[in-house]
């Protein structure tokens, strides 16, 4: 098993750490996993995207030009990564800020409204960890105790208290998923 | 089993620096590696073993303060990125010809100049041709992966011990800014004063009544004096190119054509043989780890028996040239190259096969 992810959104929607929380996760299941991201200009403002490959298998390139899953959070990544999403592959999005709805017809399409949800609970901070529930829903690459040991060492001590929250986030977003296309 | 950790190349090199029982760390910020210094800083090593860890106010004041603690027997370390390497040429250069140890790390990106902070591969013919004056050269470890920004660390600072040699790691920014699974190496203790005496008896530890002054320098005026110099620098190469080539190939048993890549390039040619394989292309790979010491011997018995030879690198065609050298004249060898920062995709590896290698 091999799955090749895009994770691509605005810098501070937490795409970075929502990739790392993922890598973690698999490192703590014996996992083979890399973490590459945009780094640079556009780290500094703009957009943020990282690669995030998890394997039963030793993983040969960590650079990437097309995905099995692309977890899209603003309208400059729908542009951009749409098109690199394998045939059959899957597409995440948030609707909210987007303006172009994506066209393709042989990919798995789901929405996922995490900022409404989020800022509706109250819950801002763990928007990316909602996204990363209706994520994990459909593909379960790691268990739920992997994942609370892949938060636990991804975020310092003194944030250990918000684990339950970063959970809990993560079982709403797993009911928050809307089928939008599938094959 | 050690200790898995989920980190960054930079970071890795910096654990790796701690564990390896570094002394010193001497560095200037520059993207993309300043992480190297962010982690010792935030490690805080200095309260872990003692280690050091000091920004000096240039690149070239780290490089002479690397050459000056060298001398004293100490294991110290060393990171940058390509214009600060630029920077440290003269220090280098002072560090082979005085024959001292120590790990330089270079987490190259584009350039030339002040270039971009992406990835590349471009300082290549600067690290393995000799980046600095006169006839010396470094021992150059390329890691592929986060595990082998650790390891190699490791392995650096036994090979600049046993030979009295710098060691460059030609890392590139992708590799150092990724983040992938590391099991890390135990601590291995710091040297105690008395242990790098009796281990470096040419190292200037203070000068005890019973024996001369032990003189560091890359000086000698009198040309006999200096070609002697010479000839052991290059006796010790020699013996280098003997006893520590490192490479890696993978599927080449059946291979009707060869890629050769390091670094990043290698992992990228990696998943290109996949893709190519599946086209039912038997393409496989061959990825050189020491660069000095070039696996010359090796990449000929392997190139000699397939039909094409394709090598990748993030610059123009630099180790092409010593794939030539090693291969000869009767295998076709061509380069694909991606400049200044751009990641060539396995994609496009594979069309760059077919084109050149296969169609052309």
């Amino acid at each position: 098993m091999t799955e090749e992810i895009i994770i691509a959104g605005f810098g501070g929607q937490g795409v970075l750490s929502m990739g790392k929380i993922l890598a973690y996760s698999g490192v703590m299941q014996n996992k083979e996993v890399s973490w590459m991201p945009s780094y640079g200009p556009e780290m500094r403002g703009g957009t943020a995207n990282v690669t995030v490959i998890i394997s039963d298998e030793r993983i040969s390139s960590p650079s990437l030009n097309t995905f099995d899953s692309a977890i899209i959070l603003n309208q400059q990544s729908m542009d951009k990564f749409e098109k690199t999403v394998k045939p059959g592959g899957l597409l995440i999005y948030d609707p909210n800020g987007i303006t172009r709805h994506p066209v393709r017809k042989d990919i798995n399409i789901y929405s996922i409204e995490a900022a409404d949800e989020a800022s509706k609970l109250g819950l801002s901070k763990v928007f990316n960890m909602i996204v990363l529930g209706g994520f994990l829903k459909l593909k379960p690459l790691v268990a739920s105790e992997f994942l609370h040991k892949g938060l636990l060492k991804s975020l310092p001590a003194r944030h250990h208290a918000l684990i339950p929250e970063n959970e809990k986030a993560v079982e709403i977003g797993k009911n928050l998923l809307k089928p939008v296309q599938v094959l | 089993m050690g200790e898995l950790r989920l980190m960054k190349g930079n970071e890795a090199v910096a654990e790796a620096a701690i564990r390896a029982g570094c002394d010193g760390y001497f560095g200037y910020p520059i993207t993309p590696q300043s992480e190297v210094m962010e982690y010792l800083m935030a490690e805080k090593p200095f309260e872990r073993t003692g280690m050091v860890v000091l920004q000096a106010e240039s690149e070239v004041a780290s490089i002479n303060m690397l050459y000056g603690a060298a001398g004293t027997g100490k294991k110290v370390m060393t990171s940058s990125s390509s214009p600060g390497i630029s920077l440290m040429q003269e220090g280098i250069s002072y560090m082979a010809g005085s024959e001292l140890p120590a790990v330089i790390v270079n987490v190259v990106r584009g350039g030339p100049g002040l270039g971009t902070i992406q990835p590349s591969q471009a300082d290549y013919f600067q690290a393995v041709k000799g980046g600095g004056h006169g006839d010396y050269k470094l021992i150059v470890l390329a890691p592929a992966s986060v595990q082998e920004m650790c390891d190699h660390v490791k392995l650096g600072f036994d090979l600049a011990f046993k030979y009295r040699n710098p060691v460059m790691i030609l890392s590139d920014g992708a590799v150092g800014q990724m983040m992938e699974k590391v099991e890390l190496f135990d601590q291995i203790a710091r040297r105690t004063d008395a242990e790098v005496i009796s281990q470096c008896p040419w190292a200037a530890t203070g000068k005890p009544k019973d024996r001369e002054h032990i003189i560091i320098t890359s000086l000698d005026l009198d040309p006999a004096g200096q070609e002697r110099v010479n000839l052991k620098l290059q006796a010790k190469y020699k013996k280098i190119q003997e006893n520590e080539i490192l490479f890696e190939e993978i599927q080449c048993e059946d291979a009707e054509y060869l890629y050769v890549a390091f670094g990043l390039s290698a992992r990228i040619c990696q998943k290109a043989t996949d893709l190519a394989r599946a086209k039912g292309i038997r393409v496989g790979l061959f990825r050189p780890i020491t660069l000095f010491p070039f696996p010359a011997p090796q990449i000929a018995s392997v190139g000699n028996r397939v039909k094409g030879i394709l090598v990748v690198e993030m610059n123009a065609g630099q180790m092409i040239e010593d794939v030539k050298l090693s291969v000869g004249c009767n295998v076709k060898i061509e380069h694909y190259g991606r400049f200044g920062g751009i990641i060539p995709s396995p994609e496009e590896v594979v069309r760059a096969l077919e084109q050149k290698i296969i169609g052309g």
